[in-house]
């Protein structure tokens, strides 16, 4: 059995009157990449900053490495490393300065200080951008940087707060494949994405809709657990063919992607397939039909639905 | 060990972010240089030059004399005669003059009598300065022939200025002026160092990190020490160059007094700085308190006018201590030792605010 890195039980951060988290339960393993998966304002952050022991919660507990992070928190410091939403180094000082002084607030050793620095330039590509001020770098450097900056300490669990919201695809294509690489190394690493794709490449999420975790385990037994069928329709007439599904009361949300309808029905029909094909003939569209396994943004939608269904009836 | 590593890495990132802000580095300078030439050159308590007019009904060889006499003073500029005390209170309201002399016709009569006034200075009271100017005029003496016989009613009082026997403001402006301006760069400074790394995200990585608060508020101040003592020797250096404002006391203690100062000032800028949540509120917090300690400290007005409320809250201004430290060691050459009182002032304020600015600064963000 896998060893668990962070526990947390009954979390929850009220500011006034607002519930920003509420009491949410975790268990991530050791070496595992986590993803909270949310909208903006679902409590990601909060969270995070609650496990990191930058914020106090309001009840509830959470363990990190074993660390109580609200007796601890100082303790647990040393041990992670925590990369903010906003690029938050200093941009008026180079990169090497950046990571130097980091070294330096860390106690890395004076001998290791100088060659720590250097390997991480070496192996984030940031060696020629040494000298650069961070402030002119671009997203996908700055990025780099702070990652480079998170990690310096080599840190047993990493926290990062939606750290690929300004970068291109294919910076963070570069930017996964490193966290696979501390994943491998044994580092867990705890990460908040509103990016689907970016949700699909972790181990294990944790979907929060506003404070709460609907759902969460990996992005398959995710998929298996939601309680609709989704079916993808190719049609000419994409139009004509959305307006007369929708008057069907049996199917919960239609969306187009591109040439394509996605069209979610519960699983309370057993052929769902059928029922779309049948709706179809009867208005003579003709259209490929076929049944898929649901992705991130189907298990998504629908279990927010769900909630706020519960939280309506 | 590791503690020293930290605070020292915070200060060498302050250095490297101080020498590439040019505007700071400017102000470090700048600030000293123009207050010092604008305090020294333009600000004089010793007036001359008042523009004047007169009105004399009198017309004779004693009330020309007079008014001879009284514009060879240089206290005043003779503008012009006029017909009428009317006039004269016109041309006071419209701000052409500050002084109206006004000579009655019976004016020698009045100056042989002696039993009464001889004549009238109308005085432009909205300036607090020309009024005290307008005294002195009034003690001055007529002289006329006939009377030279008659002995001169010799004063009671004989005044001897000590410390600064030219009667030069500037002497008495500059030590002051180390205090003003030590008051607003180091609190600001610290203050906004502080609040910035607040505003652009740079606190929020800090707290995430094992440095302690009191290692990343000595990091961050220390700096500013020296920012300070470089101002320190700027303005003493440059008030002995312009202005021939000598230090009578030993540098030692001037250096003593001045660090006392300095950590008083940097201590309540790191309170703002746990305070404020923009560097503009950092700033206005900042004149918050800088406009009293320069009105009631004793460097414009002297201390012992004021109203005993104004003492009062004087007595809890760094600055007020500090003035009577640095006037008494540069001017006076006074020991630091028999200002003992002052010094502890000072050491009491900066425990009492560092104390707090701990205390309220935490590493969590809630």
């Amino acid at each position: 059995m896998k060893q668990i890195a962070i526990t947390a039980s009954g979390l929850t951060m009220r500011f006034g009157s607002l519930v920003a988290v509420d009491s949410v339960d975790l268990e991530i393993e050791m070496g595992s990449i986590y993803g909270f998966l949310g909208p903006n304002g679902s409590g990601k952050s909060t969270t995070i900053r609650m496990l990191c022991g930058l914020l106090r919660p309001s009840s509830g507990s959470a363990t990190v490495i074993g660390m109580d992070t609200k007796k601890e928190s100082e303790s647990l410091k040393q041990k992670i490393g925590y990369m903010t939403q906003r690029f938050s180094l200093y941009e008026d000082l180079s990169v090497k300065e950046n990571l130097q002084f980091i070294s330096e607030i860390y106690a890395v050793p004076r001998k290791e200080r100088k060659q720590r620095v250097a390997q991480l330039l070496e192996s984030f590509s940031l060696t020629d951008r040494a000298k650069q001020r961070s402030g002119t770098l671009s997203g996908g450097q700055k990025q780099r940087l702070a990652l480079a900056a998170a990690t310096l300490h080599k840190p047993e669990i990493l926290f990062l707060d939606e750290p690929t919201s300004a970068v291109d695809p294919q910076n963070r294509r570069d930017f996964w494949e490193v966290l696979f690489e501390l994943a491998e190394q044994g580092t867990t690493i705890l990460v908040s994405t509103h990016y689907m794709d970016e949700a699909a490449r972790c181990h294990r999420l944790a979907i929060l809709d506003e404070g709460v975790k609907v759902a969460d385990g990996s992005p398959r037994q995710l998929g298996e657990s939601i309680s609709s069928h989704v079916v993808e329709i190719e049609v000419d007439d994409l139009n004509r063919a959305r307006l007369c599904l929708m008057q069907n009361q049996e199917i919960s949300s239609i969306t187009q992607l591109g040439i394509k309808l996605r069209i979610m029905i519960p699983k309370t029909v057993s052929d769902p397939l059928q029922l779309v094909n049948s709706i179809l003939r009867r208005e003579n569209i003709e259209a490929n039909t076929e049944q898929v396994f649901p992705d991130l943004e189907d298990i998504f939608v629908s279990v927010t639905q769900q909630r706020r269904k519960e939280l309506g009836a | 060990m590791k503690s020293l590593i930290r605070i020292f890495a915070v200060m060498r990132k302050e250095f490297l972010q101080l020498s590439r802000d040019r505007l700071t580095f400017g102000m470090i300078v700048g600030i000293p240089l123009i207050q010092l030439l604008m305090f020294g050159y333009a600000i004089n308590t010793d007036v001359r030059n008042l523009s004047t007019a007169y009105v004399d009904e009198s017309d004779t060889h004693i009330s020309r004399q007079f008014i001879a006499d009284i514009t060879a003073s240089q206290v005043i500029v003779m503008k012009q005669r006029v017909a009428s005390v009317f006039e004269l209170e016109q041309l006071l309201n419209a701000g052409s003059i500050s002084i109206g002399i006004a000579i009655p016709d019976d004016f020698d009569r009045r100056v042989l009598g002696r039993d009464r006034q001889a004549a009238q200075l109308l005085v432009d009271g909205t300036d607090p300065i020309i009024v005290g100017v307008a005294q002195q005029l009034a003690a001055m003496p007529v002289r006329f022939d006939s009377q030279a016989k008659l002995p001169q009613k010799a004063a009671i009082l004989e005044v001897r200025n000590y410390y600064n026997p030219e009667r030069r403001s500037a002497v008495n402006i500059v030590p002051g002026l180390v205090g003003v301006i030590l008051t607003m760069t180091m609190v600001l400074f610290t203050a906004v160092a502080i609040v910035r790394e607040k505003e652009r995200g740079n606190l929020e990585l800090l707290i995430n990190t094992p440095i302690k608060t009191p290692e990343l508020m000595l990091g961050k101040i220390s700096p500013y020490i020296l920012i300070g003592l470089i101002q320190l020797s700027l303005i003493l250096g440059l008030g002995w160059y312009f202005f021939q404002v000598p230090i009578r006391g030993s540098l030692i203690h001037v250096l003593v007094a001045a660090l006392v100062f300095i950590a008083a000032n940097l201590s309540l800028g790191l309170l703002i700085s746990t305070v404020a949540a923009t560097q503009f509120q950092a700033m206005q917090m900042t004149f918050f308190f800088f406009l009293p300690s320069i009105l009631i400290s004793g460097f414009m007005f002297p201390f012992d006018g004021m109203p005993a409320a104004a003492q009062n809250v004087a007595e809890f201004l760094p600055l007020t201590h500090f003035n009577r430290l640095i006037r008494g060691i540069i001017l006076r050459g006074a020991d630091i030792t028999s200002m003992l009182d002052e010094l502890l002032a000072l050491a009491i304020f900066t425990v009492a605010t560092l104390t707090l600015a701990i205390l309220r600064f935490s590493k969590r963000l809630n």
